[in-house]
Formats: structure tokens, sequence, C-alpha cells
């Protein structure tokens, strides 16, 4: 890894099932686009591939092997020619991969036939950016260990991919916390437009638009939480919970993303206006 | 009881009274180990248990409304083992609990480790357990303010719980004291030493 980019860690299909001693569950936030980038080059769908936000990384493979390129959309160059995003890739030995910053999208996706090997943790290569668990962010000139190749890819001629719109209506279930709300609250946050703001990582993504106003303000005895949670800390914007979020929580949740639309919105950048639609 | 939604694939118990919390979750843990509960989490909390990634969530749903769990009892203490916990009294905190509880650094000491606490639930951090059974004029306030660095291993109180950090980080509990046990090893299956349901014992080793 000759460039990391601006942010970039090791991810699979991360840990499930540890929750309840407070492991949260890490893995591609996107992670429809790691299986694709993972059938393209030939590793099953649940392998370790890198996701780097904004793209904007160098690699130089020790050995030929076979990449591919998912999710936000980049420019991308073996040696300086210019290669196909979303298409397997075959390198040379010490040939120069370069990722180029995300033209769209978020996170992109980077398979490697054989995957990327560094000792699974807890079940699982990903990082978890919250409590630190599995491998450390990716840094300039880490060297990263790559698996044999499962077999020869696919052969496909094209991956099918929609690219990451401007302006997204994300489906939500409504709860389990809404009683927590004034019936406004409900109606506002189904009626109006929210912004993604910049504060957002692989925890959570904080929302900028009207405030959720609570029907009272007594303090929630700590609760699981699920992937995709909408969670209204005491200043009424509301926070979108990603992979790396707490196991559990003490604010309210007034409504849940469908798993359907996790994908999508992980790849919405800030800025965009998200519309939340009740199942 | 209520079983309230939470998402597609969650569903989110709450019980009446806290202690209920326990025999809930191990029915749960039971219900899973015996082939009759598909999910891929259980997840305790203060008042509530978390099915989440449950595969056929309609018929969980009914499923639990004619479950019938031993109410307001502690977790059974043939099934679960104790951990016990040697613990330096010497904490940042000791004196300001002290006068709190009306007593010296060693009544502390002496009423802590006289408590059998049991894990309610987990969170803030891997391996940390909230731990409950705390009686009700025990309890104390956290700190104003939280401090940036309280060190692993760290026994401490707050609210009506009792915790300890299973490693450095900040935090805002009353600090009484210290244990050298290992709390979270990623080598070790489960990796967490206290898991939910677990019963807990603080044995003094010294009292400074």
């Amino acid at each position: 890894m000759v460039r990391a980019g601006l942010r970039t860690t090791i991810q699979d299909l991360g840990r499930v099932g540890l929750a309840h001693i407070g492991v949260p569950r890490a893995g591609a936030l996107d992670a429809a686009s790691l299986r694709l980038a993972n059938r393209l080059v030939g590793n099953p769908e649940d392998a370790a591939g890198l996701e780097a936000t904004l793209g904007g990384c160098v690699l130089q493979p020790s050995h030929a092997m076979t990449f591919a390129v998912t999710g936000a959309r980049c420019a991308l160059s073996v040696d300086g020619r210019p290669r196909e995003w979303g298409l397997p890739v075959d390198v040379p030995a010490a040939a120069t991969i370069t990722i180029g910053s995300a033209s769209a999208g978020l996170r992109a996706y980077i398979a490697v036939g054989g995957g990327v090997v560094v000792p699974p943790v807890l079940g699982s290569r990903s990082t978890d950016t919250l409590s630190g668990i599995g491998p450390a962010p990716i840094r300039d000139g880490d060297v990263l260990p790559v698996g044999p190749p499962a077999g020869p890819p696919p052969g496909v001629d094209v991956a099918p991919y929609a690219l990451p719109p401007t302006e997204m209506t994300v489906r939500v279930w409504v709860g389990p916390r809404d009683d927590w709300f004034t019936p406004e609250a409900v109606h506002t946050l189904c009626t109006s437009t929210y912004a993604i703001s910049t504060m957002t990582d692989r925890v959570a993504a904080r929302l900028v638009g009207p405030p959720l106003t609570r029907a009272f303000t007594d303090e929630l005895p700590s609760e699981g939480l699920v992937l995709g949670a909408v969670q209204v800390p005491t200043d009424g914007q509301p926070l979108r919970f990603l992979a790396d979020h707490p196991t559990t929580g003490g604010y309210p949740v007034i409504a849940v993303v469908d798993p359907d639309d996790l994908d999508s919105i992980a790849q919405a950048r800030p800025g965009t206006s998200l519309r939340f639609r009740p199942m | 009881m209520r079983v309230l939604r939470a998402g597609r694939r969650g569903l989110l118990i709450e019980v009446e009274d806290p202690a209920e919390v326990s025999p809930w979750y191990l029915a749960f843990v039971d219900r899973r180990a015996a082939g009759l509960l598909d999910v891929d989490e259980i997840v305790p909390g203060a008042q509530t248990v978390l099915l989440d990634g449950v595969a056929d969530l309609p018929r969980v749903a009914a499923d639990i409304r004619t479950m019938r769990v031993a109410s307001g009892t502690d977790p059974d203490a043939s099934n679960h083992k104790t951990i016990e916990v040697p613990t330096s009294y010497d904490g940042l905190d000791l004196d300001h609990v002290a006068r709190l509880w009306n007593t010296d650094r060693a009544g502390v000491a002496a009423a802590h480790s006289s408590i059998e606490f049991y894990v309610a639930f987990c969170g803030f951090a891997p391996g940390f357990a909230y731990l409950g059974g705390l009686p009700e004029r025990y309890h104390v306030q956290r700190q104003s303010a939280p401090r940036q660095r309280v060190p692993a291993g760290t026994v401490a109180l707050a609210g009506g719980f009792g915790g300890i950090y299973p490693r450095e980080s900040p935090g805002g509990w009353q600090c009484i004291g210290r244990t050298e046990l290992r709390l979270f090893d990623l080598r070790a299956n489960p990796p967490a030493l206290l898991t939910p349901g677990t019963r807990v014992r603080f044995i003094p080793v010294a009292v400074r």
C-alpha cells in the first residue's frame, strides 16, 4: 500500500453475534459493493478487501494478481494506463495501481484475488474504528498479506451498478421509541429533508434538518441498538448509526433504516439530501 | 412486558422491572441453544432485551407472548458461575464515595465486597459489564465532568451500577479501586470475562 488515502480500512462482512459483550459488528458499510468486488476477482463474497473513503490510493502488488474496484466511482490506472472501474483487472508484479479520488459516492471497495488475509480477530478481519478491534487503519507503506486465489475470475463483461444519487429516499421502520417523541416529531422526520453532515464516519452520520422534539426528557435506560438506527440525542438533531455503532445506547431511537437501503445510504456524501419514507 | 419493533429484523422486549432482564435474556439464550430461536444477536439492556437478525419475526413475536419467564428474580445461581474480582480499594473517588455512604474507606470496601453483583448487560466498550445488584442506598451520581483517562482494571460505580473498565478510556464513573484481572482477551473464548448473567463478587486485597 504505497499511499493509503484519506481513510482506508480492511473490511469483510463483520463480526456478528458478539453485541451482548459490547463488540460492535463492523464490516463493509456498502456490503453489496464489497461482495461484487469479491465476485469480480473470483473470491468468496465474504473475503476481506479494502474500504477506501473517497478513493485516492496507490497500491503495488508483489506478485501478479487480479483486482477490482467497486462502490464509489474512481478513475483507475495501472502503470499510467487507464483501466475500467467495476471490472476485474489483471496486473503484473510491481505494477503501480493508482485509484483516483472518487467522483461520485463515498466509499470505494478494492478486492484482490485471494483476499486480504490479515489474521482474523473474533471471526472477522474487519477494522472496528469504535473499539479498535481488528487491524489498524491502513497507513502509507503498509504491506498487506494476500491469500492464494480461489479460482479464475468469472470473466464478467459488465457489472451492473447504480451510481449513488445526490438526493435519496430512504425507507424506515418507525420505532422502537417513537412514543418518546411528540406526534409532530415522527411527522417531521417523514416529511422533511435532512442533509448528511460532514460529521460522518464509520460509527454514525449526523443529519442536519428540523429538530425532533421529545415528548419527555427522562434518561432512556441503555438498550441494544440495531444497524441503521436513527437515534436522537438531546439537541434533537438525529444521527444514523453505521456498522461500527456502539452495541447499546441511552438516547431514544425514533426509526430504523430498512436493510435494503443501508448500502446506498453508505455511499451518500456529506450534503446529500435524505427523505425518510415510513414502511 | 412490551414487544417493540426495531427495524425490519429486530424486536425489542421491554420489561417492567430491571430484575426481569436477566431471566428473559437467559431464556432466549436457552431457546437459541435448543434450536427454537434463529437470531443473530441477543442483547440485554437495562430494561430490555434486543433480538436482532430475527429469521422469522412474526412467529418469534407471537412465541414471546406465550413465554413464561420467572420474573423478579436474580439469575439462577446454580446455572451461572461466579467470578471473584480481587480488588485494591484505593480509587481516586474512594473518599468521596465513603462520605456519600456515611462510612470510611474500609467501610466502602466492606460494603462493596459484600454485595452480590450480576452482569446486567454490556456496552460502552468490549467487555464492559454493567453490574446490577447495588442496593439503592449505595447509588451514586456519576462525576459532573468525565476524566480523560481511567486506567484499565478500575473498579467504579455510577447510578445503580457497578463496573470495571476493561481498558484505559475516558470515563465519568466514581473510581473506588482496581483489579489486575484481565476483563477482555481476544484470544479467550468467550473474549469477555463478564458475560450477561454472570455473578460477580469483589474480594478486597488491600485498602489504602
